[in-house]
């Protein structure tokens, strides 16, 4: 009976083609680590997101005389309100937490490289995408914290050329963020995940064509690839199992710790609380945009150092595979980038002091110029790594799969 | 001749591109109504003018009002202040302390920072604003970063010597 269902819905619908191709038999490179947990990760937490975000709407109120109060009440009165709230909450900064470490591995590894650089666009319009619903999101408690959050982040379009200052208002719907913000702001809010899960088709579509990067950084042959079921099902389910336990933490034990305080009191367009700070998660942006003395100057220099990522692909011209792995300079560029992302994220996270602000300007100029310099230091790598030799494993392996792949008519 | 009219492909192109511009400016069109509904509506624009009584503000105080839902600095100034806002045409952006009032002693600027639109506070002589450490002094003029312009100065009107206008200038 069932195998009749089956032929009958694969005369109409490849789905045994489908499941098989991209889902069980999916060839997956046998030598991935955990840091290629990460994608399946930020997938579960957007799933976790959408479902206690739907359940949140069916008690929340975007209206300025209610949704602070919405909050209590889902808070105190909704049946496990609170932990619908604490879930969403921890789970907008448990995704960008999984989405930095996935950003960080594709760096680490060089995954960016060809052929993987729509995959690694796509990624970045996702990125943009999961920044926009966040601070979208803030908005809607419409404490102090998401009124002046808001506000500052409205303000930056007053950057744009001639039409600044309208622009700001029409995004507002206001002279200044008020009820017709929060209410567009929570639609906005409830559209976007629908534009992210489409992006992710993309995404994955990509990837299913490129196939996933492995640690050593060289196209692996048929041999070496193993089915994504069950090998990659039951690591992944692992990896969630461990990421479970971490975000069951915050969830249960330290559920304000991420939620500033000021954010518990109504929003009050007339006072700015003294110290206004993004969430963590925008915390480096935030200190470069801080950092640059002029207006326009920050507000471009922050939304470059958000893109500038996607230029990875022809800045880094080497062609040693694997990455940092074989590559010592880039690696100790890339632990030294991370050391500047968390340099600036605590400068984002101070008030503004000469000193601060000094170490903002230095930790700025860093980023970015850790990206101008890949372009020669990895040309100059490759030319000293070349002269110096692959270790002999590295070799090996690039000839035996080289051999592996030739064979088949296929090309490295 | 109908044959010959079907092969014209110069005609077929030209009746292409046609519909293609004509279909172009209905989407764009279309698009109009959905954009200019997210601008202020009628009832955020009716709101766009408010008085104020000064009386029982003292010298040196400050009270802050909203209009347009923005705040709005009015700074009662003592001859000491007056004194040293006219002394200096302010920082970055200089602007002498006489085009930025309409009688020395008010000072009418909107209390929004010309950085990020954080609301500065009154620390001493003139506002800091702790979002980013932007600084004005007591004619709202900025002295210190990372803020590009001055307080914005808003239209307003004596209605009386102790009653003015925000929203409209005479």
């Amino acid at each position: 009976m069932k195998t009749k269902i089956i032929n009958w819905i694969d005369q109409r619908f490849p789905l045994t083609s489908f499941v098989e191709h991209d889902l069980t038999g999916y060839p997956t490179p046998r030598n991935l680590s955990y840091w290629w947990n990460f994608g399946f990760l930020a997938g579960f937490v957007l799933v976790l997101q959408v479902v206690t975000g739907i359940f949140l709407a069916m008690h929340y109120k975007a209206d300025v005389s209610l949704s602070f109060d919405s909050i209590q009440h889902i808070m105190r009165d909704v049946n496990y309100g609170w932990l619908l709230r604490y879930m969403h909450a921890m789970g907008a900064s448990a995704f960008f937490f999984v989405i930095f470490v996935h950003m960080a591995r594709t760096l680490y590894y060089g995954s960016y490289r060809a052929p993987r650089e729509l995959l690694w666009w796509t990624g970045q319009g996702l990125l943009l995408l999961l920044m926009a619903t966040a601070f979208m999101g803030y908005l809607l408690p419409w404490g102090q914290m998401s009124f002046w959050g808001a506000t500052v982040i409205t303000n930056l379009f007053r950057a744009t050329p001639f039409f600044g200052d309208q622009v700001v208002i029409w995004l507002r719907g206001d002279f200044t963020v008020g009820d017709a913000t929060l209410s567009r702001f929570f639609s906005l809010h409830y559209l976007f995940p629908f534009l992210i899960i489409g992006a992710v088709v993309v995404h994955l579509v990509a990837l299913h064509t490129v196939k996933s990067s492995n640690p050593s950084g060289i196209d692996l042959a048929d041999h070496d690839n193993i089915p994504f079921h069950p090998y990659f099902t039951i690591k992944d389910l692992y990896g969630l199992g461990l990421f479970l336990m971490l975000y069951s933490v915050f969830v249960f034990f330290i559920p304000d710790s991420l939620i500033e305080p000021a954010n518990n009191i109504p929003a009050n367009p007339m006072m700015t609380p003294n110290h206004i700070v993004p969430e963590w998660y925008f915390l480096p942006f935030y200190a470069i945009l801080r950092s640059v003395p002029n207006m326009v100057g920050g507000v471009v220099a922050m939304g470059l150092s958000v893109i500038i990522f996607a230029f990875m692909p022809y800045l880094d011209r080497s062609r040693i595979p694997g990455g940092a792995r074989h590559r010592p300079i880039y690696r100790v560029q890339f632990y030294l980038f991370m050391i500047d992302m968390l340099v600036l994220g605590f400068v984002g996270y101070y008030p503004p002091t000469d000193q601060s602000i000094l170490i903002g300007q230095v930790a700025t100029l860093c980023y970015f110029g850790s990206f101008f310099i890949v372009p020669f230091l990895s040309k100059v790598e490759e030319r000293w790594l070349i002269k110096r030799g692959l270790p002999p494993e590295v070799m090996a392996l690039i000839e035996s799969e080289k051999h592996e792949i030739s064979k088949k008519g296929g090309k490295l | 001749m109908e044959n010959e009219a079907l092969s014209n492909s110069d005609r077929r192109d030209f009746l292409v591109k046609l519909t293609s511009v004509v279909g172009g400016a209905g989407v764009a069109a279309t698009c109009v109504p959905f954009v200019a509904s997210m601008n202020p509506s009628s009832d955020v624009l009716a709101k766009a003018e408010t008085e104020v009584d000064l009386t029982g503000i003292p010298p040196g105080g400050l009270r802050t009002v909203a209009w347009q839902g923005k705040p709005v600095f009015i700074l009662r100034r003592t001859p000491d202040e007056i004194k040293e806002a006219q002394a200096s045409n302010g920082g970055s952006d200089p602007e002498p302390d006489s085009q930025r009032v309409k009688n020395p002693e008010w000072l009418v600027v909107i209390g929004v920072c010309t950085h990020m639109g954080c609301v500065p506070n009154k620390e001493g002589a003139g506002w800091t604003c702790h979002c980013h450490g932007s600084q004005y002094d007591d004619s709202g003029r900025v002295t210190r970063g990372p803020a590009p312009k001055n307080l914005e100065v808003p239209p307003y009107h004596f209605v009386s010597e102790n009653k003015i206008v925000i929203g409209k200038v005479a």
